[in-house]
């Protein structure tokens, strides 16, 4: 019972006991982590690489005929890369206008109010699960966008119809998944400009939206850009949602073309894959690991970049 | 404390050693070692929901199982490496004389459905050809409304679409409106798309789509096992001579899919059965 206070005083070694304890466990804690990526890396070079040298990096990376299964099997992914990297700019396009306005109605107008209820809504939109997503846009963006192919391709007889699920619907319902990541770290970085500089703008007989785009946009850059990346991450990385609403066909990505992307190219084959055709699903997942890889190189310049600037 | 630890301990060993007694009285000891299979990738989803199923009837029975391919088994299954030859095929005459025999243990049959408001019900092979080749592309060429056919179909690999394909023989020709992973999302998607065509297991087919006749044969149980409905292929497993002659655990296969347990398994895995 004498024991029962840690005094630094009158017990130097159970406190020198209890700090090392504590420092191991930490450090175990953080090295688990590193371990973590390190192991995953690995594992997507081991896994990844055996088909490229096999095929031959040109026959995968370049190619265009994706038919695994044929009886002289072909492995082109380029049409699935391209549909990944046009559908994500495409989507970036749409979310990031309106996830910036929000965060600047946000961040620099809105009243108590409506802030709450504004913040509150976003937040259940980044808990919404991605399935769920999914099935929204079968629901309602699939026959929306099937009536515009419709009316657009009326009495065209070489198009292929794709009853809704094209293109188009995965970049709308990406651009909707991508917004509460847009809007809050540039929320973030909004209000963490510093209020003189609007003041002074303001002082100096600039208007609000003057003040806005001229000066608090400007200053925060960089925390929008890192938003802008990050939002990139996540729809570079979805999958659930996009593989109910996308129609899975190999094509070129044009906007009423069915198109395949890097991650529902995995998630649709891998459960009967095997041999060569499953170790490219795993070059796939490289790729695409690949990506994330740059996207967060870009990330760590831009936020060094701010560093330097402050 | 440390006593209550100690007891919490000893009462999971005891539970662990109650439920080791639980299964292990058998009446079928007598059944037992490796029996090998080889054959057709089709037949994967079928072969090793049985194998697991048997193990409950005969503990001590393995399937070691393959998938090399229909004619590969076979070839196994004549020079003896094998027991048992799966075919997704009917065996040909040169295999037959070899002294092949045909066991048919179900049937994998395939319904073509499209969305309820189609008013075209029926097609011809030729037509079902065409338009998953891509060279139809309206209903009105068939006799139906001015409306743009969505060609939805399985993913690579799937033996669903394997079937499909190679029973009308259009491997890797097909023109995909929509690749869909499961069963149920081509059901779900062609019930809900206007002018979408689709090709499921029989089995799964309900009222919320229409499915097709071909060549004026409607898609049922029925005309499957009479023949006369066309998307339809048998799995055989193959043996050596006449099973009755086969080696104790290998008959025991046999009557195991013939048992109400093995139907079931069967049917659990969207088959028909060939009784």
């Amino acid at each position: 019972m004498e024991n029962r206070f840690l005094s630094i005083v009158s017990n130097h070694k159970t406190k020198s006991i209890v700090e090392k304890t504590a420092a191991i466990i930490f450090r175990g804690c953080a090295i688990m982590s590193i371990v973590a990526v390190v192991s995953i890396t690995g594992y997507m070079l081991i896994s990844g690489t055996p088909a490229l040298f096999k095929e031959g990096f040109i026959d995968i990376l370049f190619k265009t005929t994706w038919a695994p299964t044929a009886s002289d099997p072909q492995y082109g992914i380029l049409l699935i890369i391209l549909t990944s990297i046009v559908g994500v700019i495409l989507a970036i396009l749409i979310g990031v206008p309106i996830g910036l306005l929000t965060a600047i109605h946000l961040a620099e107008m809105a009243n108590k109010h409506v802030r709450k209820i504004l913040k509150s809504a976003i937040e259940l939109l980044a808990g919404i699960p991605s399935v769920v997503y999914g099935l929204l846009g079968i629901l309602i963006v699939n026959p929306m966008m099937y009536k515009l192919e419709l009316l657009i391709y009326k009495g065209d007889t070489s198009h292929q119809f794709t009853g809704g699920a094209n293109l188009l619907s995965a970049i709308i319902v990406l651009a909707i998944m991508i917004l509460p990541t847009l809007i809050n770290i540039s929320e973030t970085a909004l209000k963490s400009v510093p209020d003189d500089l609007r003041k002074s703008s303001l002082a100096l007989g600039a208007s609000q939206i003057q003040t806005i785009f001229k000066v608090v946009l400007p200053a925060a850059k960089n925390g929008i850009m890192s938003a802008i990346v990050l939002g990139v991450g996540r729809a570079i990385g979805e999958a659930m949602a996009i593989l109910l609403v996308a129609g899975n066909a190999v094509t070129f990505p044009f906007p009423f073309h069915s198109v395949r992307f890097l991650t529902t190219a995995i998630v649709s084959e891998m459960g009967y894959a095997s041999g060569v055709h499953r170790e490219v699903l795993f070059t796939i997942g490289l790729v695409l690991f690949v990506f994330i890889m740059i996207i967060n190189l870009v990330l760590t310049f831009i936020l060094k970049k701010g560093d330097c600037h402050d | 404390m440390k006593k209550k630890i100690l007891s919490i301990f000893m009462a999971c060993l005891l539970c662990l050693g109650l439920t080791a007694c639980g299964n292990s009285s058998s009446d079928s000891e007598s059944i037992q070692g490796k029996v090998s299979l080889n054959g057709s990738t089709s037949m994967e989803k079928f072969v090793n929901a049985l194998s697991e199923a048997i193990k409950e009837e005969y503990p001590d029975l393995q399937l070691e199982a393959q998938f090399t391919g229909s004619s590969a088994g076979l070839e196994a299954l004549a020079s003896g490496s094998a027991d048992i030859g799966d075919s997704s095929r009917a065996l040909t005459d040169e295999e037959k004389e070899k002294g092949l025999v045909e066991n048919i243990v179900a049937i994998d049959g395939i319904a073509m459905i499209t969305h309820k408001s189609n008013t075209v019900k029926n097609l011809t092979t030729e037509q079902l050809t065409k338009i998953y080749t891509g060279e139809i592309k309206n209903w009105k060429e068939l006799g139906g409304q001015d409306q743009a056919i969505v060609v939805i179909g399985r993913e690579s690999g799937s033996g669903t679409r394997g079937a499909f394909e190679e029973l009308l023989k259009i491997e890797d020709q097909c023109q995909y409106a929509q690749e869909l992973n499961e069963t149920g999302a081509v059901l779900a998607k062609v019930a809900k798309t206007e002018g979408a065509i689709g090709y499921v297991s029989l089995d799964v087919v309900d009222d919320t789509v229409t499915a097709l006749k071909l060549n004026d044969v409607e898609a049922s149980e029925k005309t499957i096992k009479d023949g006369s409905y066309q998307l339809q292929r048998p799995f055989v497993m193959a043996t050596k001579g006449e099973i009755s002659k086969q080696k104790g655990n290998v008959r025991a296969i046999f009557n195991f899919i013939e048992s109400d347990a093995g139907q079931e398994v069967i049917k659990k895995v969207g088959l028909i059965s060939a009784k």
